[in-house]
């Protein structure tokens, strides 16, 4: 199964979904090494997608998210070390010194294999006052989602102002409202969801929010924080003010690249790698949010920010690292759950030169993105039978015919 | 408690207890090959299909609208096809078993 000898070693540095699903899809390919994964994070390494969802509305502890049990780790012999900040890498002697956060000593460990899946980190605009502000988070990690937690346990029916409208903070938006908060929607764009979807979708989805009472307020820039009492006060360059007990900032994330400029990785929109993963410099992989992939599929450069990629590049480097290469050929797909609505997507749509549209009723749809007879993407909302079968005609270069496509009593036909 | 056993695909048979969560949380945290759960069980990635045991399904039920949605272009699914993520853990499932489909 495996030309690896006993003794190498795979050092994965980031233990999120990327990170822990290689560990794992190493040991399913046959690495019979030794495998570290490290992370920052002290906590026993957790889904991420229910942390502006399920978890943030529920008073389950953080470990009946976990990704794998402590003993799943144990049975396949991999050490986890939690925790612990990577200082430095030296790509020549291939070697990383990470702090262990337990004892303040400091460790350095040889490594065969690198795979950094050092994700991302929130973006914290540099808001004039924000230093001032009080219950302001991010909300990318669950010590962050513990913060939102405690601080709405401070008052009945906190006001919430959430900077940015994308995902992330439709999704807290929803989850905050349902636990009774007053809830309002920032965005610096003319629309909600500007960066990632279309204007239709956009506008679905700030009349979602608007019909459960959350405040969708776009063209609106965060140009300065004060306190009032121990109030936030939201100054917007068009002269407008809101009043926050809790602030959510949700503006997107930059790639953690320290590490990889110490190895000289070439950095663009996130660290440079080929199909397999494999960066230019010898023996480093990256993968999951933090890595620009070339996709042969789309014949370019693709960074994606989702589970399903972060799941998919693992299992694809530990093919690789196991002597196995098969090219990560993936069809992107994603989803968010607001409120009762599952918005499933699949495919990439840039580029699209017409959408026809499938609708059975108003929370019942989906949007079929096209260049001239090939479908590029989907987004279905409450309607997996569409999703799935869009997965299935992007996956196999399907031709669906598009007159009868926007019948939603039809079912999907192809030429 | 529930006694809950899992048959995989090259025919073990692994039989594990537990009194809450989803069968795919079970399924995960005993490392049952082929149930990845990978969206962590929202019922939106499709990685956590079995087959139940035909005398058991009056216990678990049949797959709900998205389940056989989500299952309708997977050459396995059949009348037993569920998305285990979507069966609660409970004293009215004990004994069942489960064939997985990955």
């Amino acid at each position: 199964m495996t030309n690896q000898p006993e003794q190498s070693t795979c050092v994965i540095v980031g233990a999120s979904h990327a990170g822990v699903n290689l560990a794992f899809s190493l040991r399913k390919a046959g690495y019979v090494g030794a495998i570290a994964l490290i992370d920052a994070d002290p906590t026993l390494p957790y889904h991420r997608p229910p942390l502006s969802k399920a978890y943030l509305i529920s008073d389950d502890p953080i470990e009946r998210n976990a990704l794998k049990s402590p003993e799943s780790y144990e049975k396949s012999t991999i050490s986890l070390h939690l925790g612990c900040r990577v200082t430095h890498l030296d790509a020549g002697k291939q070697t990383i010194t990470f702090d262990s956060a337990s004892n303040g000593t400091t460790e350095v460990m040889y490594y065969s294999q690198l795979v950094l899946a050092t994700g991302a980190s929130p973006i914290i605009p540099p808001i004039p006052g924000s230093q001032q502000a009080v219950n302001l988070f991010p909300l990318r990690t669950a010590l962050d989602v513990n913060n939102i937690k405690q601080a709405m346990r401070q008052k009945a029916a906190p006001k919430v102002v959430i900077i940015g409208g994308g995902y992330i903070g439709l999704e807290t938006a929803a989850s905050l409202k349902k636990l009774g908060a007053d809830v309002t929607v920032l965005e610096r764009e003319e629309r909600i969801l500007a960066r990632v979807t279309t204007p239709t979708m956009s506008s679905y989805f700030t009349n979602l929010h608007e019909q459960n009472d959350v405040n969708i307020l776009c063209n609106k820039n965060v140009e300065g924080l004060s306190l009032k009492g121990n109030i936030n006060q939201l100054h917007c360059d068009d002269d407008t003010v809101y009043e926050a007990d809790i602030i959510i900032v949700g503006v997107g994330v930059r790639v953690n690249t320290e590490l990889a400029k110490m190895a000289n990785i070439e950095i663009d929109n996130g660290l440079k790698v080929n199909e397999f993963g494999a960066t230019a410099t010898k023996n480093i992989y990256a993968i999951g949010d933090c890595s620009n992939h070339f996709n042969p599929h789309y014949g370019r450069f693709i960074r994606l920010e989702s589970v399903q990629n972060a799941v998919d590049q693992a299992k694809c480097v530990a093919q690789a690292i196991c002597g196995q290469p098969v090219p990560y050929n993936t069809i992107p797909w994603f989803w968010s759950d607001q409120f009762d609505i599952k918005l499933q997507m699949v495919g990439l749509s840039e580029g699209f030169t017409d959408v026809v549209v499938r609708k059975e009723h108003t929370d019942k749809f989906s949007l079929w993105y096209f260049n001239g007879s090939q479908l590029l993407a989907v987004d279905a909302v409450n309607n997996a039978k569409d999703y799935v079968v869009a997965t299935k005609t992007i996956k196999n270069g399907l031709v669906v015919d598009k007159t009868t496509l926007g019948d939603h009593s039809t079912a999907v036909q192809f030429l | 408690m529930a006694k809950i056993t899992f048959v995989t695909q090259d025919e073990q048979s692994i039989t594990v207890e537990a009194t809450s969560g989803s069968i795919m949380e079970l399924a995960v945290d005993n490392n049952i090959p082929g149930i990845d759960g990978d969206c962590g069980g929202v019922c939106s990635c499709a990685t956590c299909h079995v087959h139940v045991a035909a005398q058991d399904m009056a216990k678990t039920g049949t797959a709900s609208e998205i389940e056989s949605d989500m299952l309708e272009l997977d050459d396995n699914v059949n009348e037993y096809s569920r998305l285990c993520c979507q069966i609660d853990i409970s004293d009215d499932i004990d004994g069942i078993t489960l064939k997985v489909v990955g």
